[in-house]
């Protein structure tokens, strides 16, 4: 079995325009890393040093990873991961 | 150009004064590829404050559930600010994230909570790039387009 992951609107002409793709790994980051093998400059999407980007909100069945522990969340296979920019902004 | 019924129009109008000083903001979804500003979804802004908005994380994962059970799209993304013009910031640019969105900008910098005109705009915010848009309010949304 492997992890779901969700693809917002943005991030789909990394995917060739898949709303979901399958993903694998023991943690965000490993999973990260496999999306961005597959699916090339994706990560710099999502991550930007060593933490995800502020304004990406990640979850792991349906918990915000900032409260899990961000990239060194674990992850088993069957997890459903959902990816969605925050929707923010300011004058 | 965005076409919007008064009801949803006034809708984030009145949204808007009611959480001056601090900015508002919502969408309004629609059916996939519509481009039919149908169902008005207040959100609360997490940042409370009078000059960022963010969607509140929980709310945020719990509304795109239901856009996606219904086979919706935020058709419209909506916002104020409250000291300065109805045009997109750099920070609104920057983190503008749905390239098929009206984003819609209401300006509440002249009367406040108060009743009295406001700025209400439109752009498209793709890779950067902003263009304003007419906007034409109708009694009801025309049938038939999807």
């Amino acid at each position: 079995m492997a992890i779901e992951v969700r693809i917002p609107t943005i991030l789909r002409t990394y995917t060739g325009g898949a709303k979901a793709v399958d993903g694998k790994g023991g943690s965000l980051a490993e999973l990260i890393d496999h999306l961005e093998a597959t699916h090339p400059g994706i990560k710099d999407r999502l991550v930007e040093g060593s933490d995800l980007r502020r304004f990406v909100n990640v979850y792991v069945n349906d918990e915000d990873v900032r409260f899990t522990g961000g990239l060194g969340t674990t992850l088993n296979d069957g997890d459903a991961v959902v990816v969605l920019p925050a929707v923010a902004g300011g004058a | 150009m965005l076409v919007i019924d008064r009801s949803t129009r006034d809708a984030i109008v009145a949204h808007a004064k009611r959480d001056h000083p601090d900015e508002a903001c919502g969408i309004v979804a629609g059916p996939e590829g519509s481009d039919r500003p149908e169902r008005f979804l207040p959100m609360t802004n997490a940042a409370g404050s009078p000059t960022f908005y963010e969607f509140d994380s929980a709310e945020l994962l719990a509304l795109y559930h239901e856009l996606w059970d219904r086979d919706e799209e935020p058709v419209v993304v909506y916002h104020s600010h409250t000291a300065t013009e109805a045009y997109p910031s750099r920070t609104d640019i920057g983190l503008a994230s749905e390239p098929n969105a009206h984003y819609v900008l209401v300006s509440t910098r002249e009367h406040g909570n108060s009743d009295g005109p406001v700025e209400f705009r439109s752009f498209r915010i793709v890779d950067g790039a902003v263009t304003e848009e007419e906007v034409s309010v109708v009694d009801v949304l025309p049938t038939g387009t999807t």
